[in-house]
């Protein structure tokens, strides 16, 4: 099976056109935006991340409570893999200086080291899955679908509400420091 | 150049990612993300050459075979790239350039140098993407926001290990 149904395959586009033009237009497709919020230059990458969160959680489980969806699209996923891989993302992150996402669009918008990004993810992936049989005993034995909401045994909108306190908190703290430089 | 805002308020950006995120799941049951795509394109590559290998591979088996090649995130990826396209064209925001320059302020206008660093960031990238099971969309958005714990620690490692990484590499 090459393709899936043409519904589905739409849908995707769709979804992706939207989801281009949002990050092109968010300034995350350069480098510079990437790079300077690890160094704490700009934060447009924190605050892009932050609400998409704290609204998509609103949304999904918005939904949820209103028996819109039936469950959680989560992918369950070990821990340890998640703390190495974040590891090993972050220090990619800072060399690349885009994110998968954003490298294809940063691509789209002309950047020419994006490409050679993009290249070294095929081959990135080709290298995972050769070492994967070798180390998945010990780095993806345990996933797991818990949120903090079933692991602290609350109510997920409680978990939104101290997100959303603590991002709006962090917010006002950048926006402080900003005006200051 | 005057101070008018070329791009869009991030605040704005970043609600209207949640919004579409909602919509995804609600619509076609899927969470945005990209980095499973490479899988997609990866497998059907290698079953070009090596069949065997990658129908005995367990990674594959879980991850790639049985599953169509051409899938919804590669229709994503494929629109993600027409999307900003479309808005760098429209805003006249392209940025047709080889060395970024915070990149150039460090390392000089070597564009070799700059691509061999790219192709290599993109290997380490993608590693930590498969190892963690999704990237900034796919793992740090699209599960994070379902609360879910895993995402949160790769959200705090990738940070981490970008700052301490950018501390060491861009220092001008």
């Amino acid at each position: 099976m090459i393709f899936d149904n043409p519904y589905v395959l739409a849908h995707g586009l769709l979804v992706g056109l939207a989801f281009g033009f949002l990050l092109q237009r968010g300034k995350v497709s350069r480098f510079n935006t990437i790079v300077g919020q690890f160094l704490f230059t700009d934060f447009t990458v924190l605050k892009i991340m932050f609400t998409a969160i704290i609204v998509g959680a609103i949304g999904v489980y918005g939904l949820l409570h209103h028996q819109m969806i039936t469950q959680l699209p989560l992918i369950p996923s070990s821990m340890i893999g998640s703390a190495i891989g974040g590891i090993i993302f972050g220090c990619g992150m800072a060399l690349l200086g885009y994110c998968p996402g954003t490298a294809i669009a940063a691509i789209a918008q002309g950047a020419k080291d994006a490409t050679y990004g993009v290249l070294g993810m095929f081959v990135g992936t080709a290298l995972f899955e050769f070492v994967y049989t070798h180390i998945y005993e010990t780095t993806h034995a345990d996933p797991t679908k818990e949120t903090m909401a079933t692991a602290l045994n609350v109510s997920p909108w409680l978990v939104i509400a101290v997100l959303a306190v603590a991002a709006l908190a962090l917010f006002l703290v950048i926006e402080k420091f900003e005006k200051k430089q | 150049m005057n101070n008018t805002p070329r791009f869009w308020n991030p605040y704005a950006v970043g609600a209207g990612i949640g919004v579409l995120s909602t919509i995804s799941i609600f619509t076609i049951g899927k969470t945005l993300g990209t980095s499973s795509a490479f899988v997609r394109v990866i497998g059907f590559l290698e079953s070009l050459f090596w069949p065997d290998y990658v129908a005995n591979s367990l990674y594959f088996q879980k991850n790639f075979l049985g599953k169509p090649i051409i899938d919804w995130q590669i229709a994503l990826v494929i629109g993600l790239f027409f999307g900003s396209a479309l808005a760098a064209y429209w805003y006249k925001t392209c940025q047709i350039e080889a060395v970024p320059s915070i990149w150039q302020k460090n390392f000089g206008s070597s564009v070799a140098r700059r691509s061999i660093s790219a192709f290599v960031g993109g290997i380490i990238i993608l590693f930590g993407a498969r190892m963690a099971g999704g990237c900034t969309s796919g793992k740090a958005i699209s599960s994070g926001l379902q609360l879910g714990i895993s995402a949160w620690i790769f959200i705090m490692t990738l940070f981490a290990a970008g700052i301490v990484t950018a501390r060491i590499l861009y220092r001008k």
